[in-house]
């Protein structure tokens, strides 16, 4: 019964070097040689010969002002060139307000003019940066400065803060309220209900790379060396902080070692290297310690949430409703709208979804993977588990009985509608038939048994995204954008679209990215980037197909004379007929000879614009379409997780032995990285699931664990195979067919193992994590 | 980092001489205790005294049938070791059970022993913290405890000893040699550290001055017959929250001869001596292995966040030696 089913890999894989289109093969990545080899360079990495180090000193206090700062024992310390406080930093543009018209506004991490001020706002905010000739000077000066404070009270403990929230209204991006109907009256008349409150802990993303900066002045003119997810928020913020034209900045960031959203927003990292570079007149590296990454990184807020459901005997839904509390931090930070999935997952015929914050003086949250729904799924996803408990109903069933014809909280109608699908085709991998819902009905020697299940949901934004493709008359193509490698297989994807549209092989095709010199690329953030960056690839791939046809049309020679775009199609690195096999006479030729012919070395076609104005319209624009689309319909990736446990009876002990995830993502671009993000967002879970909290001191709002030993994320001994497979259909109103996948498979992991712990144990946990204490 | 000087010695009297002669020297055996605490400030030596080419790294047979371990052999050698493993299988076992590979590789006898409490508020600078500053208080007492201990403690410091190894040593008898200038001397191990009382920086019975040159571990028949349980919050790569070293011989149903250590629950290395004298000579039932848990536990006293361990300790004392009850010894 522990045993994994034989199909561990894809269903759908077709091999590497498969005849026909290089979408959907198992390429492997592009960047895979530089990085294994090490010659892939990180933005600490970019040697300068006098490159200077810079290092943190972070406030001991919570909140309050800082009444003197003794650098003297830290200056003295050989090799130190400078200790930067708020008393001798340069000056720094505060950082302006979020507006929904320039995304790039909501760059800043927090509103903390650092080192421009006195004041304290958090636990661990940087209150000086020691800028020295090696990294051990700078972190042994830094050790050195002695800071005093007036303290001031505090708001350091989620659950006492609790009291003073209040909801969230609302905004375009933002869902506040949604509500159909009166829940509450349904719920109270449901013949069946369960209604429970259930609560996440903060977390931190740990990607492997904490967050570095090297920052180079040149008069005011500055280049960035970045760990960043979100290039041209970076170049824009650094431009308007330290009062230069953003045309003067430029923001390298060709490799980025995960993200997980901590690299989404500008952190004090970045700006205190680059204040650093101005004060020093060096080149200046800021490489985070874990420890710093911790203090001044922010990571996902914890919730507090309600969910009742009603049904009737039948298990149709007759009431959802959904409620969460978070914490925002007092000087930045967003709501975590955890209620997100519950709009639109079930049929429920009424539905009350309510969010609220309550502002506390940490480190400002941020975005961490599928936040709303990576935690509002926990406690969904738990509850109706719960219901189907009560009601005797299978949990599968249960979940695809609910499977809503249109979204039930605003009639929109769903892009794909896969989950019954999803579930079934899970149910078979897992062999889910065989379950007994009794709690403790399995065992393994001394270890109780338990199968779970949770949906999984997501909505993938779509960004704007500038990119060039060039095709030289030697057939080779190369791609240029400043999107992100955070280590998805970004660069890959393209290159496979890419050579797809211009009927090219994979390795013609090169890809630049990473460095704001470049078209601007969407940042790598809610699921966007891989489908946001295709659907300009591929306009741009298809103008160069018409300027090479346009080329051909005229040329007297050519068997492409007179041949209109519809007839033909790109392959074997040229224009060839449909209606002809490819090798036949006469049914079209290469782009080599068209261009040759033409005596043209290379076509180029760019999509957006870097003219500003034109970018800003263009982003308006962008928007507008974005939004109306969203009006019209809900467009998901799905899943479906299918998960067994066993608990040491004796110890409580979790772990999971078992995992299958089925997925709707619509295209798979790649099948190799597809299934190790997929496989990446499960793991992820299970450490939400069974370990990971970032533990806060309600007295101080310090945090106590800030660092891998005692964080703890799944190391390999707590990951089980796992079996993840996708329906890979496109998506009809998704460019390129493609939906986002970096997030959705990290929704509902934990609900997945709480409610295979409850049918291992007969004990419900509503807390993460669930720890074996709570076994007991 | 705060700088310091740095001394190799080859040999032991070299050692002992760099220490006896600077008062804020500190030995470096694999280093991955010492260097984390200085990169954290909690250590701060004036000089640190390099003792990984000491050739104390011999695992020899006693003549009766025991094990002399130098201090300087590394822990994935000692767990690896076919005398360790065939006689002494709960040192292996807990041997493997600690950190990881890597670690493992570079970790020695004597650092292990000597290494520092996890206790979160002892290697955070900006916390009271008594036993890295004396009469600073504890913030652990109404903070985050979840790691700390049920056993031994005081009100001035509730602090774990968070080593695996110690704990298959303490339960198989062993001995501390130590070496200094003014000569050498032999400590049972369960004598080596003490409990917090009101000095909680005072961790050992040792002098500033004095290196761990051996550890003997002497020939005991039960010990053929032992297994290492440890309970963590991970699958790998954690410290124990209760950790149980037995060893168990029955004779016609009752117990003949019994060894239990605790980890994760005390100051030092947790003998369980009420445990044994419970259960020697009692039937080797589930009963007999619950009441000797509970006498064991009797005077535990927990805080909010930990005191799940005195139960958890209990079971894990029930579940081992019922499972060297059934099954014998670690393989
Ligand atoms: C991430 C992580 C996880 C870990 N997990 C575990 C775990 O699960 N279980 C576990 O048991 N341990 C664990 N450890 C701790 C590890 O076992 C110890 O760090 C290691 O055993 C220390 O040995 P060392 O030789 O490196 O000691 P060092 O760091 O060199 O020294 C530690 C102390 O002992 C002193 N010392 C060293 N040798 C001698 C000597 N011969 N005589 C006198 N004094 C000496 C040093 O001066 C220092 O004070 C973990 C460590 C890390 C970093
Ligand atoms: S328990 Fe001991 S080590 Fe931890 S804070 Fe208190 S005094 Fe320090």
């Amino acid at each position: 019964m522990t045993q994994a089913p034989e199909k561990t890999r894809p269903s759908v894989e077709r091999p590497a070097d498969a005849e026909g289109p290089a979408v959907g093969r198992p390429v492997d990545r592009v960047d895979g040689t530089v990085k294994t080899s090490g010659e892939a360079r990180y933005a600490a990495e970019f040697p300068f010969p006098d490159i200077a180090h810079a290092a943190m000193v972070h406030s001991t206090i919570t909140r309050g002002r800082i009444t003197g700062i003794d650098t003297a024992e830290a200056t003295a310390v050989e090799g130190v060139l400078a200790v930067i406080t708020h008393e001798n930093a340069p000056k720094m543009v505060p950082p302006g307000r979020p507006t929904p018209l320039d995304l790039s506004s909501m760059a800043p991490g927090t509103r903390v003019n650092y080192l421009n001020t006195d004041e304290v706002h958090w636990n661990g905010q940087p209150v000086a940066v020691v800028v020295a000739e090696s990294l051990e000077a700078a972190h042994a000066a830094a050790r050195l400065v002695r800071v005093t404070y007036d303290a001031l009270p505090a708001t350091t403990d989620f659950a006492a803060a609790q009291a003073d929230a209040t909801p969230v209204k609302g905004n375009l991006l933002e869902i506040g309220e949604a509500k159909k109907g009166d829940a509450e009256a349904a719920l109270a008349a449901a013949p069946v209900s369960v209604d429970a409150t259930y609560t996440t802990p903060p977390q931190n993303h740990n990607a492997i790379e904490p967050h570095a900066t090297t920052a180079v002045w040149d008069g005011d003119r500055l280049t960035v060396h970045e760990a960043t997810q979100g290039i041209e928020w970076v170049r824009k913020h650094l431009a308007v902080r330290f009062g230069v034209p953003a045309a003067n900045v430029r923001v390298i960031a060709t490799y980025v070692g995960g993200g997980f959203g901590g690299k989404g927003a500008v952190w004090a990292g970045t700006l205190l290297a680059v204040l650093a570079a101005k004060a020093t007149g060096r080149p200046v590296r800021m490489a985070l310690t874990r420890e710093a990454v911790y203090r001044t990184v922010g990571g996902r807020t914890p919730t507090r949430q309600r969910v009742a459901l009603g049904a009737g005997r039948d298990g149709q839904l007759t009431a959802l409703l959904h409620e969460g509390v978070s914490a925002v931090g007092r000087m930045g930070g967003r709501s975590e709208a955890v209620g997100s999935q519950s709009q639109h997952l079930y049929a429920a015929r009424t539905v009350l979804i309510r969010h609220s914050t309550t502002e506390m003086d940490t480190v400002p949250n941020t975005f961490m993977r599928a936040p709303g729904e990576a935690v509002g799924s926990f406690a969904l996803e738990s509850a109706v588990d719960e219901l189907a408990v009560e009601l005797g109903v299978d949990p599968v069933q249960l979940r695809t009985r609910n499977e809503p014809e249109r979204s039930p909280t605003d009639g929109k109608r769903f892009s794909r509608q896969n989950l019954g699908r999803v579930y079934a085709d899970g149910a078979e991998r897992f062999g889910w038939a065989a379950r007994d819902p009794k709690p403790r009905s399995m065992r393994d020697g001394r270890r109780l048994i338990g199968w779970g299940v949770a949906s999984a949901f997501h909505m993938p934004i779509q960004l704007p995204a500038d990119v060039s493709v060039r095709l030289a008359a030697d057939g080779t193509v190369l791609v240029r954008s400043s999107f992100h490698e955070i280590g998805v297989g970004a660069a890959t994807a393209q290159a496979q679209i890419a050579a797809d549209a211009l009927g090219v092989p994979v390795d013609a095709v090169r890809v630049e990215h990473g460095d704001s010199d470049q078209p601007v690329g969407p940042m790598a953030g809610g699921s966007g980037q891989t489908a946001s960056l295709a659907a300009a690839v591929l306009e741009a791939c298809d103008r160069i197909k018409r300027e090479a046809l346009a080329l051909a049309r005229k040329a007297p020679g050519s068997p492409l004379r007179g041949r209109r775009p519809a007839e033909l199609r790109a392959t074997g690195s040229g224009l060839f007929r449909a209606d002809l096999p490819p090798g036949a006479e006469s049914a079209g030729e290469t782009y080599a000879a068209i261009l040759t012919r033409a005596g043209r070395g290379y076509l180029e076609a760019r999509t957006g614009s870097d003219n500003r104005l034109r970018a800003a319209a263009g982003q308006a624009r962008f928007m507008t379409r974005f939004l109306l689309d969203r009006r019209r319909w809900v467009r998901a990736a799905i899943g479906a997780h299918f998960c067994e446990v066993a608990v040491d009876e004796d110890t409580g002990e979790v772990r999971v032995t078992r995992w299958v995830g089925v997925f709707d993502v619509g295209r798979v671009v790649n099948a190799k990285t597809a299934t190790s993000q997929l496989r990446g967002g499960i793991v992820m879970g299970i450490g939400a699931a069974l370990g990971e909290e970032t533990l806060l001191d309600p007295r101080t709002g310090r945090i106590m664990n800030p660092g891998l030993g005692e964080y703890h994320v799944p190391v390999h001994a707590d990951v089980p195979a796992i079996d993840v497979t996708y329906l890979d259909e496109p998506d009809p109103t998704a460019p390129a067919g493609i939906l986002g996948i970096g997030e959705v498979s990290i929704v509902g992991v934990a609900a997945a193992v709480a409610n295979a712990v409850h049918h291992a144990t007969g004990v419900r946990v509503r807390d993460l994590p669930v720890t074996l204490d709570r076994l007991l | 980092m705060r700088p310091f000087a740095y001394v190799s010695a080859p040999d032991v009297d070299t050692a002992v001489r760099a220490i006896a002669e600077q008062p804020g020297a500190k030995l470096l055996g694999g280093g991955t205790n010492l260097v984390d605490l200085m990169r954290q400030d909690v250590e701060r030596p004036t000089t640190v005294v390099d003792i990984s080419s000491v050739p104390l790294t011999g695992v020899d047979e006693l003549p009766d049938g025991g094990l002399r371990i130098g201090a300087l052999v590394r822990n994935s050698h000692l767990a690896a070791h076919p005398l360790v493993r065939t006689r002494f299988p709960v040192l292996a076992q807990a041997l493997l059970s600690g950190a990881s590979g890597q670690l493992r590789n570079m970790a020695t006898v004597g650092g292990n022993l000597l290494q520092r409490t996890r206790c979160l508020y002892f290697v955070d600078g900006a916390a009271a913290c008594n036993k890295r500053e004396p009469g600073s208080g504890c913030d652990a007492i109404g903070g985050f405890h979840r790691g700390n201990a049920v056993l031994g403690t005081s009100e001035h410091c509730v602090a774990t000893h968070p080593s695996d190894m110690a704990v298959a040593l303490a339960a198989l008898d062993a001995v501390v040699e130590a070496q200094s200038v003014r000569g050498t001397r032999r400590i049972p191990l369960v004598e080596l550290h003490r409990l917090p009382g009101d000095t909680p920086h005072l961790e050992t019975v040792l002098d500033a001055d004095e290196l761990i040159t051996a550890v003997e571990v002497p020939a005991s028949a039960v010990a053929a017959t032992s297994r290492y349980r440890k309970v963590r919050d991970r699958a790998s790569f954690a410290f124990a929250l209760v950790s149980v070293a037995a060893a168990l011989d029955v004779e016609d149903g009752a117990v003949s001869a019994v060894r239990v250590a605790l980890g994760g629950v005390a100051p030092k290395p947790w003998r369980a001596y009420e445990a044994e004298r419970v259960l020697t000579g009692a039937p080797a039932t589930e009963e007999s292995f619950r009441a000797a848990a509970e006498a064991e536990l009797a005077d535990a006293s927990g805080l909010p966040g930990n005191d799940f361990k005195i139960e958890l300790a209990r079971r894990t004392i029930v579940a081992t030696l019922r499972q060297l009850r059934v099954e014998g010894g670690a393989a």
